[in-house]
C-alpha cells in the first residue's frame, strides 16, 4: 500500500517534470506562433491554394519544388502595398521562368530555354477586391525580428557604377534580368524590384537571403554592409528608368 | 491526473511533430544539382543552362571528362564553396557555402564526376 502511494507520487513528481521540460521545449514554437498574424478569411479564399500564408518557409529541397508560390506569412515586411493593390488588378510575371525555374525549362538545340506553356498566370482581381486583398496582406509580419525601419539610407549611384557592382563585380545579372529580356531568367527580375519591395526588406535579404528562405536557390554573396546600400539605390534608379 | 498527464505529453507531441522540421537536412547531389545549378550548367550539365544568354563567361561543361579531370575534387569542393573567384575563375560561379553543407557539398561533387564520368588526372 505504501509502496504504492509512493511510487505514483514519484510518477505524479516525474510526469510533472516531464510537462515542464514539455514546456521549455515548446518555448521557441510559441515565439514563432506569436509573431504569426491572423489569416483574414479573404486571404484564405483567395490565396491560400498557392501562397504559404502561415508560414515556415521550405527547409528541404521537396518543400522548396512543391512552393507554387512566393511565401506571403513576411509580406506585410517585403511588399510595398501600393504596388500589390496595382499588381493585383493588372498581375504581370516577375520571374521570367516561374516560382522555380527548374519546373518550367525545356531543352532546345540553343541550350535551355522557359518553357513558356508551362507558365501559369496569375488571378486578376477588380479595385476593390484588390485593395482589400492588399490590405490583408500587409497584416502578415513574419520575419518582423529580421528587419530594422531606416536600414536604407537613401542616396544615389551611377547608372553604370551600380550595374557595374551588380554585374562585373558580383555576378548577379546571372540570374536576374536589369531590363526587360536583359540579363537571367532564374532570379525575380531586378527592374521592378524597388517598385515592389520595401527598400529594408531588401537590405535585410540581401544581407542574408537565408534567414527568410532557408533553401533558397539565391546564393548567399555575404556582402558588403555599404554594398548593400549601394544595390537598393541602384534598384531605385532601375526602376525609375522607362523601359 | 495521468489521464491529464498523457494527453498533454501527446498534444505536445504532435504539436512538436507538426511545426518543426530539419533545417539543414542533407540532400542527395543529384536533387541539389537540379535546383542550384541547372540554372547556368544546364538540365544536360553541358553548360547551356537557362540563364546563360546574356553572360560574359560560358559555365563549365561538366560532361567535358578532359576539362573536368584536370580539376581535383578538391578544388570542385572549393569553387562550389567559396565561389569561381576562389580558384581564379569567373564571379559569375557563386559561393554556395552558405546555402549548402559540406556533407552537400561533397554530394555535389560525387554528382559532378558521375555527369563528367571521370576522375581527377584520369580521363
Amino acid at each position: 500500500m505504501m509502496a504504492g502511494i509512493i511510487k505514483s507520487g514519484m510518477r505524479t513528481r516525474y510526469s510533472g517534470r516531464f510537462i515542464w521540460v514539455c514546456l521549455l521545449l515548446c518555448l521557441p514554437l510559441l515565439a514563432v506562433a506569436q509573431e504569426q498574424a491572423p489569416v483574414s478569411q479573404l486571404l484564405k479564399d483567395r490565396c491560400s491554394s498557392c501562397h504559404n500564408l502561415t508560414g515556415p518557409a521550405p527547409t528541404t529541397l521537396a518543400a522548396l519544388r512543391a512552393r507554387k508560390a512566393p511565401d506571403l506569412f513576411y509580406a506585410g515586411n517585403k511588399y510595398k502595398q501600393e504596388w500589390l493593390v496595382e499588381w493585383l488588378q493588372a498581375p504581370k510575371r516577375i520571374r521570367p521562368a516561374g516560382m522555380l525555374y527548374v519546373d518550367h525549362i525545356k531543352a532546345s538545340v540553343d541550350g535551355d530555354v522557359v518553357d513558356k506553356a508551362s507558365l501559369q498566370p496569375h488571378m486578376s482581381l477588380d479595385a476593390d477586391t484588390a485593395k482589400s486583398v492588399a490590405a490583408d496582406i500587409m497584416t502578415l509580419k513574419g520575419g518582423a525580428a529580421l528587419v530594422t525601419a531606416g536600414d536604407y539610407q537613401p542616396g544615389k549611384i551611377s547608372a553604370s557604377m551600380g550595374e557595374m557592382l551588380f554585374d562585373k563585380f558580383r555576378g548577379c545579372l546571372a540570374c536576374h534580368e536589369i531590363e526587360p529580356g536583359y540579363g537571367g531568367a532564374s532570379g525575380p527580375e531586378m527592374y521592378t524590384v524597388a517598385k515592389r519591395l520595401q527598400e529594408d526588406y531588401l537590405i535585410s535579404f540581401l544581407r542574408n537571403p537565408l534567414a527568410w528562405d532557408p533553401r533558397t536557390f539565391m546564393p548567399d554573396k555575404k556582402l558588403k554592409e555599404k554594398d548593400l546600400q549601394k544595390f537598393v539605390h541602384y534598384f531605385r534608379g532601375l526602376s525609375e528608368m522607362k523601359f | 491526473m495521468r489521464y491529464t498527464v498523457s494527453s498533454v505529453a501527446v498534444w505536445l507531441l504532435i504539436l512538436l511533430a507538426g511545426i518543426s522540421s530539419p533545417v539543414s537536412a542533407t540532400e542527395s547531389g543529384k536533387d541539389l544539382y537540379q535546383v542550384y545549378c541547372w540554372q547556368c550548367h544546364g538540365m544536360a550539365g553541358d553548360g547551356m543552362g537557362v540563364n546563360v544568354r546574356d553572360m560574359s563567361v560560358q559555365p563549365r561543361n561538366h560532361t567535358d571528362a578532359k576539362e573536368m579531370a584536370s580539376r581535383s575534387d578538391e578544388e570542385l569542393f572549393k569553387a562550389i564553396k567559396e565561389g569561381g573567384q576562389a580558384i581564379s575563375k569567373s564571379v559569375l560561379m557563386p559561393p554556395w557555402g552558405g546555402n549548402l553543407n559540406d556533407d552537400e557539398i561533397r554530394s555535389l561533387v560525387a554528382y559532378l564526376r558521375e555527369l563528367c564520368q571521370c576522375q581527377y588526372g584520369g580521363g
